[in-house]
C-alpha cells in the first residue's frame, strides 16, 4: 500500500482553497452591495440637501449612476474596488479610499497587538496548562473567566481601573507618533485580546495536555529520549496543528472585533469609521469598509487552511 | 470580541458541561430568578426607568436608590429592571427565530439525506466562519438601528449553530428502525418528522437553546452599547453600560458596574445551564 | 552456580488510583528471563500481562504505581535515576508495541522513527544510524529502505511498519526485548511473516525476549518457557513444551481445552465465566469461582506456588488433580 509521492493533490488542494477564498469574497461583496443598495435612504438628497431642484437631482442621479441597472452597477463599483476606487464619501465627499487608508495603520496596528498577545500569552500559558497538572487548574478558573465576560464589558471594566483610577493610560484616543500610539493601543489591545486569549489557552492546553499521552510520545520517553527532546518534536510539534488553526481564527475573530473596541475606545480606525457611516448612512464608506472587513477574514482563514495541508503531511495525501 | 461563537462555543459548552450538579442547580436558580425579574421588573421598580432627577446625578448608592443615579439623575436599580425586559427580549427572539429555522433546516436535510444534505452542510459551514456581531452590524446599517435589525441578523447567525446540533441527532434518528416501519406504512413525511422525530429531538433543542440564550444576549447587549440596536433613551443593559461610559470617565462607576455585573451574571447562568441540560439530555457535540 | 537471570521480576504488584479508589492490576507477580531466553507471558484481556511488562520498563500510564522488584542485571529498575533509567530505555531494552501505527508519529518521517532513539541518546551520529537502519530494514525484509526512510506512517502497510518497529527495537542492539503483542493488529496472513523476522533476529543477535500474547499456541510455539497469567497472578510456569502437554494449572488446561482441535472434529469447550481482572478477585484463588476442582479451602485461601516437576504452579490441589487434568486435555 505505497502511494506516489502526492504532489499533484498538493496542488490542486491549493488551487481548490484559493479559489474557494476568491469565491467567497465575490459572493459577500455581491450580498454587501445589494443589500445596502436595497436600504433606505437616498444618496442624493443627502449630497444636495433639501432644496435642491429636480434638475440638479436628475444631474447628480446621472453622475452617480443611480439609474442605471443593477448589475451594472455592481460591476461597476467592483472593478472599481479591485482598483482602489471606492467611489466618493456622502457625507465628507472625500474619496472613500483617502478616509480608509489611514485609519486602516490603525487598526492594523490594533490589530497586530492584539494578535501578538492572543498568540504569544494565549499560546505561553496554554503551553504551561497542558504540560504541568498544577498549572492546568489555574489556567482553567482563567479561562473561564475570559471566555464568559463579554468584551464590551470587559473593556469598560479595564477602563475604570486601569485609566481612570490609576490613570497608566489614556481612556480614548489614538494618538500621535508610534509610541504614543501604542501606549493609546495598549488597552484596547487588551480588552480585545481577552477574549480570544482565553480561547487559544484553553485549546493549546487540552492539545499539549492530549498529545502528552499519545502512544507515539510515550514510546519516544520509552527509548530513553529526553523529555526536553520528546516535548519539541512530539508533543509541541503535533500540538501545534490545532493550536494554530485556532489562533488563526481567533485572529480572524479579533478582525471582527475592532468594530466594537474602537468605538469603546474612540480609536479612529476602520471599524470606528465603519459605525460612523452607518449612523451617518453614508453606505459608499459602509460597503467599502465591509468588503475589506470581510476580504480580510477570508484571507485570513484560508491562510489557516493553507497553513494546515503544508504541515499535515496526511492533510497533503488528501485531495 | 468575547463572542462565543463558532468553536469558542464548543469549548465552554463542554467545559461548563464538567462541572456537576450544583452547577446545575445554581444555574438553574439564578436563570430562572433573572428571567423572573426581567418578567415583574417594571412593576417592582421603584422609580419610573424614565424619570430624571438633575439633581440627585451620578450619585453612588443611597437609602433613596439602591443601586445609585445616572448621569440624567435616573434610579439605576429601576432602569436594571426595567431594561432586563429589552435585554431579555431580544435574545428570546433570537433564539427563537434561530431555533425554528436550524430546527427545520435540519430536519428537513437529515430527512432528504444525499447532496441535498450535504449542500446544506456546505452552508452551514460557511455560515459558521462570518462573525456573528458584523452582520448584525450590517443588518442594522440596512435596516435601520432598533430593535428588529439586529434581532433578525442575530437570529440567522444563530441558525447553524442549532441546526448542526438537530442534524447530526436527526440523522441518528432517522435511520432508526421505527422511521423505517413507519414510512413503509405510507405515513406522510411531514407527519412522520413532526410527530415523532421533532419529540425525540425537544430536549437538546431545548439545551441548545439554552445556551444560545446566554450568548445571544451577549451579542445583543453588544449591538446596542455601540448604538446599533435599542436606542437610549431606552432602558437596556447594554445601552446602560454605554450610557456608562462617560460617567466613568468622571469616576462614578456605578451604571457600568450594574449593568456590567447583571450582563455577565445572565450570560454564565444560562451558558452554564444551557450545557448542564445538553450534557444530561444525551447531546454529543 | 547458574548465572543471575538477565530480568527478574520479584513480588511485582501494580495498582491504579481509579476515582479515589485503589485497584490492583497486577500482584505478586515473579518471572525470570535469562541471557539468550524467550519467555512468554500468556493471559486473556485484564490478565495483567501489559503493566507488568510497562511496569518493568516504568511506562505505566499516569495514576498506576508499581512496588516491588524488577532487576535488570541486578540494578532494581523502579528505583533508577533519570539518567540510568534513560541508558537503560535506550541500550539495555527494546520495545515492540501491539498497534505500530499508534507508537509511530504521523507527522514524522520513518526515518526520523527509527533514528531518533539512537541520536538523541549519543550512541551514533545521525549518519551511522541512518547506515545502519537501512542495512536492518534490508534484513528484516524491507525493500528499497531508502525510499522508505524518506516516507511517512500512513503510506506503509501495517505489516511494514511493524517491521520498522523490530528495527527500531534492534538498532541500540539492547539484550532484552520486550514484545507486547507484537502481531495481534496485523492480518492474518502478515502475522507469520513478521513473527518469523522477529524471531531470527532474536536468535542472529542472541537477544532475550519476554514475549506477551493472549495467544497460548503462539507463545508455546516462539518461546523456551511460558508463564501464564490470571487475574493479575502467575499461575502457571514451565518450559514451553510441558505446558503444552502437561497443563498442571485447571486454567491452563481450560485454554488448552478451548481451541479448535486441528486433529479431529469436536466442539471446543469454553471455561465456563468470564477473565477478571486482578481488582475484582476477593479471598482465595483467583480462578476458583470458574474452576471446576475448586474445594472450600479455594475459595478461602490463596494458593502459594508450589513447585513441582520442575515447575511452578500456584493451586491447592495441584498434585490431586495432576492426572485428571491430563485425562481432560487429550
Amino acid at each position: 500500500m505505497t502511494d506516489p509521492e502526492p504532489r499533484s493533490g498538493l496542488a490542486r488542494r491549493v488551487v481548490s482553497t484559493i479559489t474557494g477564498a476568491v469565491a467567497t469574497i465575490l459572493a459577500a461583496s455581491f450580498v454587501i452591495f445589494a443589500g445596502l443598495s436595497a436600504a433606505p435612504g437616498d444618496p442624493v438628497a443627502q449630497i444636495l440637501g433639501a432644496k435642491a431642484t429636480d434638475q440638479a437631482r436628475a444631474a447628480m442621479r446621472r453622475r452617480l449612476g443611480l439609474d442605471d441597472p443593477f448589475l451594472e452597477r455592481y460591476w461597476h463599483w467592483l472593478t472599481g474596488a479591485v482598483h482602489g476606487d471606492f467611489g466618493v464619501s456622502l457625507t465628507s465627499r472625500q474619496a472613500v479610499t483617502d478616509l480608509v487608508v489611514p485609519r486602516l495603520a490603525t487598526t492594523f496596528l490594533l490589530v497586530v497587538m492584539a494578535a501578538l498577545l492572543v498568540v504569544v500569552v494565549g499560546i505561553g500559558v496554554g503551553v504551561i496548562g497542558g504540560v504541568s497538572t498544577r498549572g492546568r487548574a489555574v489556567v482553567s478558573t482563567l479561562v473561564g473567566l475570559g471566555i464568559a465576560v463579554p468584551g464590551f464589558v470587559a473593556a469598560n471594566a479595564l477602563i475604570g481601573v486601569f485609566a481612570v483610577r490609576l490613570g497608566w493610560f489614556p481612556t480614548y484616543g489614538s494618538g500621535d507618533g508610534l509610541i504614543d500610539r501604542i501606549w493609546h493601543l495598549t488597552l484596547p489591545a487588551i480588552a480585545l485580546s481577552i477574549g480570544y486569549g482565553a480561547y487559544v489557552s484553553q485549546l493549546t492546553s487540552t492539545a499539549v495536555a492530549e498529545e502528552s499521552e499519545k502512544e507515539y510520545v510515550v514510546t519516544a520517553h520509552g527509548r530513553g529520549v529526553p523529555a526536553s527532546v520528546v516535548l519539541r518534536h512530539h508533543t509541541l510539534r503535533n500540538a501545534a496543528m490545532p493550536v494554530l488553526t485556532a489562533s488563526g481564527l481567533a485572529v480572524a475573530g479579533l478582525v471582527a472585533g475592532t468594530v466594537i473596541v474602537e468605538q469603546i475606545f474612540a480609536v479612529d480606525g476602520v471599524g470606528a469609521l465603519l459605525i460612523r457611516s452607518i449612523s451617518s448612512k453614508d453606505y459608499p464608506v459602509v460597503t467599502a469598509v465591509s468588503l475589506i472587513i470581510v476580504t480580510v477574514f477570508v484571507v485570513v482563514t484560508t491562510a489557516i487552511d493553507l497553513v494546515q495541508v503544508a504541515l499535515d503531511p496526511r492533510e497533503r495525501a488528501k485531495s | 470580541m468575547a463572542v462565543p461563537w463558532g468553536a469558542v462555543g464548543d469549548l465552554t459548552r463542554r467545559r461548563f458541561a464538567a462541572l456537576g450538579d450544583p452547577a446545575l442547580v445554581v444555574s438553574a436558580v439564578a436563570a430562572g430568578l433573572l428571567t423572573l425579574l426581567a418578567v415583574i421588573g417594571p412593576w417592582i421598580a421603584p422609580y419610573s426607568p424614565d424619570a430624571t432627577d438633575v439633581l440627585s446625578a451620578s450619585q453612588g448608592p443611597s437609602a433613596q436608590h439602591l443601586l445609585g443615579t445616572d448621569s440624567l439623575g435616573r434610579d439605576i436599580c429601576s432602569r436594571a429592571l426595567a431594561g432586563a425586559r429589552l435585554s431579555f427580549a431580544g435574545p428570546a427572539m433570537i433564539v427563537l427565530i434561530s431555533t425554528v429555522l436550524g430546527t427545520a433546516l435540519a430536519i428537513f436535510s437529515a430527512w432528504h439525506g444525499g447532496w441535498v444534505d450535504r449542500m446544506a452542510n456546505r452552508f452551514l459551514n460557511v455560515m459558521f466562519s462570518v462573525p456573528g456581531i458584523l452582520v448584525a452590524v450590517l443588518s442594522s446599517a440596512v435596516f435601520g438601528a432598533g430593535f428588529w435589525a439586529p434581532v433578525l441578523a442575530l437570529g440567522v447567525v444563530y441558525t447553524p449553530y442549532m441546526a448542526r446540533v438537530v442534524r447530526s441527532l436527526a440523522i441518528r434518528e432517522r435511520h432508526q428502525g421505527y422511521v423505517e416501519s413507519l414510512q413503509l406504512a405510507t405515513m406522510s413525511s411531514w407527519r412522520i418528522g413532526l410527530r415523532h422525530l421533532t419529540p425525540n429531538v425537544m430536549p437538546i433543542v431545548v439545551a441548545q437553546a439554552t445556551y444560545g440564550f446566554g450568548s445571544a444576549l451577549a451579542d445583543f447587549a453588544a449591538v446596542s452599547f455601540i448604538g446599533l440596536g435599542i436606542q437610549p433613551p431606552e432602558a437596556e443593559w447594554g445601552v446602560m453600560v454605554s450610557d456608562g461610559r462617560s460617567e466613568l470617565l468622571n469616576g462614578a462607576i456605578q451604571q457600568t458596574l450594574v449593568a456590567g455585573t447583571l450582563i455577565v451574571i445572565t450570560v454564565i447562568a444560562f451558558n452554564v445551564l444551557g450545557a448542564q441540560l445538553s450534557a444530561r439530555s444525551g447531546g454529543r457535540r | 552456580m547458574t548465572p543471575a537471570p538477565l530480568l527478574n521480576m520479584r513480588d511485582l504488584h501494580v495498582h491504579v488510583r481509579h476515582r479515589g479508589t485503589r485497584r490492583t492490576l497486577v500482584r505478586d507477580v515473579s518471572l525470570n528471563v535469562d541471557t539468550a531466553e524467550s519467555v512468554g507471558l500468556v493471559g486473556e484481556s485484564g490478565s495483567g500481562k501489559s503493566m507488568s511488562i510497562k511496569a518493568a520498563t516504568r511506562l505505566l500510564p499516569s495514576g498506576a504505581t508499581a512496588e516491588g522488584h524488577v532487576a535488570f542485571e541486578d540494578r532494581d529498575v523502579l528505583t533508577l535515576g533519570r539518567r540510568d533509567l534513560a541508558r537503560y530505555r535506550s541500550r539495555d531494552v527494546g520495545l515492540i508495541h501491539q498497534d505500530p501505527r499508534a507508537h509511530i508519529n504521523p507527522t514524522r518521517t520513518i526515518g526520523q522513527f527509527v533514528t531518533e532513539g539512537v541520536v538523541h541518546t549519543g550512541q551514533m551520529t545521525r549518519d551511522e544510524a541512518i547506515q545502519r537502519a537501512t542495512g536492518l530494514m534490508a534484513e528484516v525484509g524491507i525493500t528499497d529502505a531508502h525510499r522508505r526512510m524518506a516516507q511517512f506512517p500512513h503510506q506503509l502497510s501495517g505489516g511494514l511498519l511493524q517491521r520498522v518497529m523490530i528495527v527500531a527495537a534492534l538498532l541500540p542492539s539492547p539484550r532484552l526485548i520486550f514484545a507486547d503483542e507484537p502481531t495481534t493488529a496485523l492480518d492474518v496472513t502478515v502475522q507469520s511473516d513478521v513473527m518469523a523476522i522477529l524471531l531470527d533476529q532474536i536468535r542472529d543477535r542472541q537477544v532475550s525476549l519476554l514475549f506477551v500474547s493472549h495467544d497460548l499456541d503462539l507463545a508455546a510455539a516462539v518461546t523456551d518457557r511460558l508463564a501464564v497469567m490470571y487475574a493479575g497472578t502467575i499461575v502457571e510456569t514451565g518450559t514451553s513444551a510441558d505446558i503444552c502437554e502437561r497443563p498442571l494449572h485447571p486454567y491452563t488446561a481450560g485454554l488448552l481445552q478451548s481451541r479448535p482441535s486441528t486433529s479431529e472434529v469436536r466442539r471446543p469447550t469454553a471455561i465456563p465465566g468470564r477473565p477478571l481482572a486482578a481488582y475484582e478477585v476477593d479471598e482465595g484463588c483467583p480462578f476458583a469461582p470458574r474452576c471446576s476442582f475448586a474445594t472450600d479451602r479455594c475459595h478461602t485461601e490463596r494458593p502459594d506456588h508450589t513447585l513441582i516437576e520442575g515447575r511452578s504452579v500456584a493451586c491447592h490441589r495441584v498434585e490431586e488433580i495432576a492426572d485428571q487434568l491430563q485425562e481432560r486435555a487429550t
